[in-house]
């Protein structure tokens, strides 16, 4: 999930990471207020949405007096940003800087080990700079035993802040990094990203923040509940899945699929393509059989009106093939239910589970082309 | 030969008393593996199955000498559950538990690396089986025939669809293994290739993986480099909706790398065969 600036700088200000004054509102007046009464002039205007490019498409201004900060904030509340609606504004204090810098803490797969990458010429073109100037940036490892290599990390201390005046110490810059990657550790995020970083009084200081939190990591988390409505970017289809406990993304096609297991719902995808159709939906019913999931799933399905045809592909390992033939028949007596299935199942306790289908008269093979060239076909109305 | 696990493999099974520990660990026993007991805290002394349950793996390790572990534990428990194998002496623990936040596992990663000689795979996997002689995990045992194609995996089912139409085109297999979908996991690609380069009974390799990472591009290089064996790939996701961006990190660390289309280069590049669909591997393998 990922955190909106505003609730990731909270995090920031909980670990001594320093940001500028600044305070989220929903209203004009509460801009105008918080403006007056804590933040300053001039300040920044900053849309609040969970996508990337929002400076380009204007939702970041700056604003010198509270008329101005009245109609920017009335302009900006209620744009839409890559699809995304704009109910969230941040007044945040406007800080003079010299240079922009690039500071993030990621998941590196390949050391297994957090990466921290830096670079001196951070803001929004820090992607083409590491593409057309990667002597730019900066990569180092947190070592979980030594943490900082203090040789390896002096060395990019230099180069960052290479004839600059008025900067932290390399003390303090180690410190400001560890902090990081406390927050990395602690909030179990895959992503900590400050960009720009810049110095203020000799000091860094985040004046924009992103941080992505591993999905795995957030019932360990409840500080975050309170974000995961409010941040989501989703589909009504994807919404009902998300609260039925199934992986659902919504594409264009019309042919819905219902796969167990990630790499097999992909494959199936791919096949369905292969011969000739276009799937309406990726959505993973997950290992473990519980007929309830079937039931959900079909309630998804049949709430998208692009779908022609439903292919079911279900390979039993954990999964019990019966359970999944229960949860149709439930399913079928609870949900109004009137596209054309094509149905392939076989694994564990396959043979039970096709009897239950052929009782249901839904069409059932142990083929997965099979199963797909049928679906195409049901799809095209053949 | 078969690599990792063989007839001879003692398994324990950590959280042997729960629904999925408790179905798969019967369904291995009928499979022929030796599973010779489990590991529930609080339940030690009881049996199950017909095998000893252990309160702690320390216990079971010197009671029975098992030197493979399987663990059915919940998310929170389970990387807690992988150092206690590997403190017990475990060479082989294989971990199924889907959910283990990342970074609890690049912990665990760094503790196992200080100790030698210890491997893990997943979690989020569906294991190993050997067929004819084990299986450790919760791949379905009817679908495998022994055989001399090796193949690895980052999926599930996927792998149980491709294993099943190799079987049905008449091939077996020597070993399957799944490495696991999460980003991080204790077993690679290239790990489970020079396994298969080196066992005489695997003669060709399977290789089925999946957008996002760079173990693919990587397991290509590797084959060009020292894999004398025929490999055939699948990757998955041709048609899936580009991954989600991690920030600007992700675009400067993979710098381009992680798309399906990409893989697919990357291993017709060096000579192996991909299938554009499951069905078509064993084709390719002809």
């Amino acid at each position: 999930m990922k955190l909106l600036e505003y609730q990731a700088k909270e995090v920031f200000r909980d670990a001594g990471i320093r940001i500028p004054k600044e305070s989220m509102v929903t209203t004009p007046q509460e801009a105008v207020k918080v403006a007056n009464e804590s933040v300053g002039y001039p300040c920044v205007i900053k849309a609040q949405v969970p996508v990337g490019g929002r400076g380009k498409a204007g939702g970041v201004k700056v604003a010198k007096n509270s008329q101005e900060v009245h109609q920017l904030a009335s302009q900006i509340l209620g744009m839409d940003i890559k699809g995304c609606l704009v109910d969230k504004i941040l007044v945040s204090e406007a800080i003079s800087f010299q240079n922009e810098y690039y500071l993030s803490v990621v998941l590196h797969r390949a050391s297994k080990k957090p990466m921290i990458i830096m670079s001196p010429a951070g803001g929004v073109d820090i992607e083409d700079i590491s593409k057309n100037q990667p002597e730019k940036i900066f990569q180092e490892e947190y070592d979980f035993i030594v943490g900082f290599k203090d040789y390896s990390l002096i060395k990019i201390y230099k180069k960052m802040f290479h004839n600059q005046e008025n900067i932290p110490t390399y003390h303090e810059f180690k410190a400001f990094l560890t902090k990081l990657v406390d927050v990395y550790f602690k909030k179990d995020a895959t992503l900590v990203e400050i960009n720009p970083l810049i110095i203020h009084e000799k000091e860094c200081m985040a004046l924009d923040a992103k941080i992505l939190l591993d999905d795995n990591g957030l019932d360990f988390h409840p500080e975050f509940q309170k974000y995961i409505l409010s941040n989501a970017e989703e589909t009504e289809q994807e919404k009902m899945a998300r609260e039925a406990n199934l992986t659902y993304i919504s594409l264009d096609g019309s042919i819905a699929c219902m796969v167990n297991g990630a790499g097999l719902a992909m494959a199936t995808m791919d096949t369905i393509k292969h011969f000739g159709g276009n799937p309406a939906n990726f959505l993973d019913i997950g290992g473990s059989s519980n007929p309830e999931k079937v039931v959900n799933a079909l309630k998804i399905i049949a709430s998208n009106p692009k779908v022609k045809a439903v292919l079911i592909n279900i390979f039993g390992g954990i999964t019990r093939c019966d359970d999944i033939a229960q949860g149709f028949r439930q399913g079928l007596e609870k949900v109004d239910f009137n596209l054309p299935i094509s149905c392939r199942i076989i694994g564990t306790n396959d043979e039970i589970a096709r009897n239950i289908m052929r009782e249901i008269q839904i069409p059932v093979t142990t083929d997965m082309d099979e199963a797909v060239q049928n679906v195409v076909k049901m799809a095209k109305g053949e | 030969m078969s690599i990792l696990i063989n007839e001879k493999s003692k398994v324990i099974v950590q959280g042997i008393t729960g629904r999925d520990g408790s179905f798969h660990a019967e369904q291995m026993i009928q499979y022929g593996t030796n599973v010779v007991g489990g590991v529930t805290p609080g339940k030690g002394g009881k049996t199950i199955l017909g095998v000893p349950i252990f309160d702690s793996m320390q216990d079971a390790v010197s009671s029975t000498q098992a030197d493979v572990s399987l663990i059915f534990v919940p998310p929170a428990y389970a990387s807690d559950a992988i150092i206690e194998a590997a403190d017990a002496g475990i060479q082989l623990i294989v971990c199924i538990t889907e959910g283990i936040p990342v970074n609890q596992m690049l912990k665990t990663q760094a503790y196992l690396a200080t100790k030698p000689n210890i491997r893990l795979i997943g979690p989020n996997c569906p294991g190993v089986v050997s067929p004819g002689k084990s299986k450790v995990g919760i791949l379905p045992g009817h679908i495998f025939k022994q055989g001399n194609v090796g193949v690895v995996s980052r999926s599930g089912t996927l792998t149980y669809e491709i294993v099943y139409g190799l079987t049905t085109a008449g091939f077996g297999e020597s070993t399957c293994i799944g490495i696991g979908g999460d980003p991080i996991i204790g077993t690679d690609f290239i790990d489970v290739l020079t396994m298969f380069n080196e066992d005489p009974q695997t003669e060709s390799i399977v290789l089925i993986g999946e957008i996002g990472g760079d173990a693919e591009e990587k397991a290509a290089d590797y084959i060009k480099k020292n894999i004398r064996k025929k490999v055939v790939a699948f990757i998955a996701g041709v048609t899936a909706p580009p991954e989600k961006r991690m920030g600007h990190a992700g675009a400067i660390i993979s710098q381009g790398m992680g798309t399906a289309q990409g893989k697919v280069e990357a291993f017709e590049k060096v000579g192996v065969k991909v299938a554009s669909i499951p069905s078509q591997v064993a084709d390719l393998l002809k």
